[in-house]
């Protein structure tokens, strides 16, 4: 665990605690599930969002994806009454192919990661609300589709699905990201795309494979996202998701400019900003600052984290110098 | 009368580096000083230190005899100091007259300070007509030529009424004609009276025109000469300190046959031109050439980057096709770039993770990076390139240029380099550290590597390379063998004249 990843656990503590101590039920059986579930559908596609950011892209399209896709899966299972693994792999199969849309705008045709993606943001809230017309569906008395509800909401062993899910996807995605080859390249790629260019890496497909990842995480949570609402309204079905992804990822460490954060910060942040809405809840606060307040301490990290690492360089530069003071 | 410019034992001091030390000099009115020295002897800074950009550790600067307490870039700005620079820094998205009164355009409108365009306009086109320019004032700068951009960076120092302006490397992108019509506006800005510090490394441009020379070397101010001293012996005998030094170490045997060889290639910078070339193994071929004249294009379409527009590349007589830098790298041609920091080096990442980058796959077991094996790759690089840091999983980023350029090397001899081409090695690297590149390079020769070393750097050209051949405007003017090996004949090449040269060997 890095220092930042350590910071970032003693602020959750922190904050836990003292929200435990202005009002004891945060720390009830009810409110823990509640909140590790929506930690679990958050943590997915938060994951998705920081390895694109870590190429030094954006995704700003995952809350109007899930709108589109959760329109998709509830018509495949409803109208379509496909069999439910196969609307299952259907869906996420369009948020891989959406993903890979994105990483060949961005790597072919060389366009801007913010622009590519704040217009799939506006086309695909559009294709799902006028595929449905704007009403809302749901699955009302749809057949065989007790065992994905139950994978997709339910619990094991008392822990809600989503969470375990999510535990899985970050291990894994740990190891990719920390240990093979891939996971090198996105951090090289994110850092210096020429360097990595000139050292041989085929750094399009570097950056198409983390929106293809991306693309198949959002595809995932949003799967997980329709059952837990268990309807889809495509006008505001996962609005405003992709930034609490890009909350959690700058939160856990990764830098907008690419090259820097770790799965684990990523999946901290997410706590975090899980337990900051929360704590809003349960402490009374009115429900209308909710925003402000993440904004806040998303603000103060980042400037804390700011702060921190210049004086990180500062040490590091004059102990370099000392160690090597000229050719 | 005190003299316009007066600089005495200006020194400075950067951690570890002494970049400048004890430098004074004058400069009068309407006089035209040259300022020479080699890459690195202290040029730039001593300009930054007058420019006020950076802050001197010592020593005094007098303007018309008055001592300067705050320098700072305002002050120098206020003292009529101007530079027009090598990188040209105007902004191509504005028209010329923009450019020129940037930062001072005439305003009407009160307060809502709007730009007076016709004013803007009537400034301009005078100073424009002064300085013999074909453009207007209403010209986007993008639409210019570069020798043009020259003179719209001349427009705005005489707008600022400079009575000081600094040309670094004016003509470094100029064809003759171009520098032929610059020095005429150089010396009528001198018959002004405005006194000009001209720096460049063509020293024909200041036999022409400059009334006196000083120069640098190691940061230090180490002769002058009056106008009737001024020839190229007497300059390049104060710039290098001695005859030309022997850098040269004989290869261990005699080149091999096979290596590199270019037939007819097209680069996109030259689509009229085709380059033959042939680097053979265990030999350092040196690669000279003005700037401009297409030598990194050719480097980076040999590595990849650039595709070429036609012709054939062979390694040991099988042709290669490369459609990116991986086809290069996979085939063992490696590049170590002109900017290590933007295309050599991710600064931010440790030595170890740099020496790797290229050969990732190599340091796995079952799929996952095993990082104790990376570890004791790089570190066996650190310890045979004499990489000067505490360990390896120090940022590149902290490294000194040299051992930068180390970790560039470091990353390519982890592999199996058949061919490596160099792109400026030395550049930005302190003399020490130089040496060791050298023989780096001829260690990795005598090892049967194929080595082409592109550089601007005369006396490393000469004293390096085992054979010279030499680019001018997209196409190889001529080839030397050790025995033809003189400044001058380089010289001639780079200028685009045959006489005299032997033909390319290729």
């Amino acid at each position: 665990m890095s220092k930042k990843e350590l910071g970032l656990a003693l602020l959750l503590v922190v904050i836990g605690g003292i929200t435990a101590a202005l009002n004891p039920l945060f720390l009830s059986g009810v409110n823990l599930l509640n909140m590790a579930n929506l930690i679990g559908l958050f943590g997915i596609f938060a994951i998705g969002q920081g390895l694109i950011i870590i190429t030094g892209g954006i995704d700003l399209s995952v809350g109007s994806m899930f709108a589109l896709l959760g329109v998709v899966l509830v018509d495949l299972l409803v109208n379509f009454e496909l069999f439910w693994p196969l609307a299952v792999l259907a869906t996420i199969g369009i948020g891989l192919a959406l993903g890979l849309l994105h990483g060949l705008l961005v790597t072919r045709l060389k366009l801007q990661p913010f622009v590519v993606t704040l217009c799939g943001l506006l086309i695909y809230r559009g294709i799902a609300r006028y595929y449905t017309q704007d009403s809302t569906s749901g699955f009302g008395y749809a057949g065989d589709i007790d065992t994905v509800s139950w994978l997709a909401s339910g619990r094991s062993f008392g822990i809600p699905n989503p969470f375990i899910i999510m535990v899985v996807v970050a291990i894994i995605m740990a190891v990719v990201l920390h240990r093979t080859v891939f996971g090198r390249y996105l951090y090289a790629v994110g850092r210096n795309e020429e360097a990595a260019r000139h050292s041989g890496i085929n750094t399009d497909a570097v950056i198409t494979g983390a929106y293809l990842l991306g693309g198949a995480l959002a595809g995932l949570a949003g799967v997980l996202l329709v059952f837990y609402t268990s309807s889809v309204s495509p006008s505001s079905f996962g609005s405003f998701y992709e930034l609490y992804a890009i909350a959690a990822a700058v939160l856990g460490g990764c830098s907008l400019r690419g090259g820097e954060g770790s799965i684990l910060g990523i999946v901290l942040g997410t706590v975090l900003l899980q337990i900051l809405q929360n704590l809003v809840n349960i402490l009374g606060i009115p429900s209308s600052l909710n925003f402000a307040v993440m904004g806040g301490v998303i603000l103060l990290g980042v400037i804390a984290d700011q702060q921190l690492g210049q004086r990180k360089q500062r040490i590091q530069l004059s102990r370099a110098q000392g160690h090597a003071p000229a050719e | 009368m005190a003299p316009l410019l007066e600089l005495e034992g200006i020194g400075k001091t950067y951690p570890g580096v002494r970049a400048l030390d004890g430098v004074s000099l004058h400069l009068d009115r309407g006089e035209i000083l040259g300022l020479i020295g080699e890459n690195g002897a202290g040029k730039s800074t001593l300009m930054k230190v007058l420019g006020g950009v950076v802050p001197p550790s010592e020593g005094t600067l007098r303007i018309d005899g008055q001592v300067q307490e705050s320098w700072d870039v305002p002050a120098a700005t206020r003292a009529g100091i101007a530079f027009v620079h090598q990188e040209l820094s105007l902004f191509d998205n504005l028209d010329v007259a923009g450019n020129v009164l940037f930062g001072r355009e005439p305003l009407r409108g009160g307060l809502l300070r709007l730009v007076d365009r016709r004013a803007t306009r009537e400034k301009v086109a005078p100073i424009l007509q002064r300085l013999g320019a074909d453009f207007t004032p209403d010209t986007p700068v993008a639409e210019l030529s570069i020798a043009q951009r020259q003179l719209v960076e001349i427009a705005r120092a005489l707008a600022a009424e400079a009575r000081i302006i600094i040309l670094d490397e004016p003509t470094s992108s100029l064809t003759l004609s171009e520098t032929a019509r610059l020095l005429t506006v150089v010396k009528e800005l001198r018959a002004d009276g405005v006194g000009l510090i001209y720096i460049t490394h063509r020293l024909g441009e200041i036999v022409d025109c400059a009334d006196r020379v000083v120069c640098l070397r190691d940061g230090k101010m180490v002769g002058a000469l009056r106008r009737e001293d001024i020839a190229h012996g007497t300059m390049i005998r104060l710039m290098i300190g001695r005859e030309l030094r022997s850098l040269y170490a004989p290869p261990a045997n005699p080149p091999g046959e096979g290596g590199l060889a270019v037939r007819g290639l097209v680069t996109t910078a030259f689509p009229g031109s085709a380059v033959d070339l042939h680097i053979r193994p265990g030999e350092i071929l040196g690669l000279a050439g003005l700037v401009g004249a297409g030598r990194t294009s050719l480097a980076r379409t040999l590595f990849g980057i650039d595709l070429p527009l036609a012709g054939e590349v062979r390694l040991d007589g099988k042709p290669l096709t490369l459609r990116g830098p991986r086809d290069a790298v996979a085939a063992g041609i490696y590049l170590a770039p002109e900017d290590r920091k933007k295309a050599g080096l991710v600064l931010d990442m440790p030595i170890t993770e740099n020496v790797t980058l290229a050969s990732a796959p190599d340091y796995t077991r079952g799929g996952l990076m095993v990082h104790r094996l990376e570890r004791s790759a790089a570190e066996k690089q650190r310890q045979g390139l004499r990489i000067k840091a505490p360990n390896c999983s120090v940022r590149a980023g902290t490294l000194s240029g040299g051992n930068q350029q180390k970790v560039v090397l470091g990353k390519w001899l982890s592999m199996a380099p058949r061919v490596i081409l160099f792109d400026e090695p030395t550049r930005g690297i302190d003399v020490g550290a130089k040496g060791e590149i050298y023989a780096l390079m001829r260690a990795l020769s005598d090892r049967g590597v194929a080595i082409l070393m592109i550089s601007s750097d005369m006396e490393e050209v000469l004293g390096v390379s085992d054979r010279i051949v030499v680019m001018h405007e997209g196409r190889i003017s001529g080839g030397l063998d050790r025995a033809g090996f003189s400044e001058q004949a380089v010289l001639r090449l780079a200028i685009g004249s045959r006489h005299e040269a032997e033909e390319a060997h290729a």
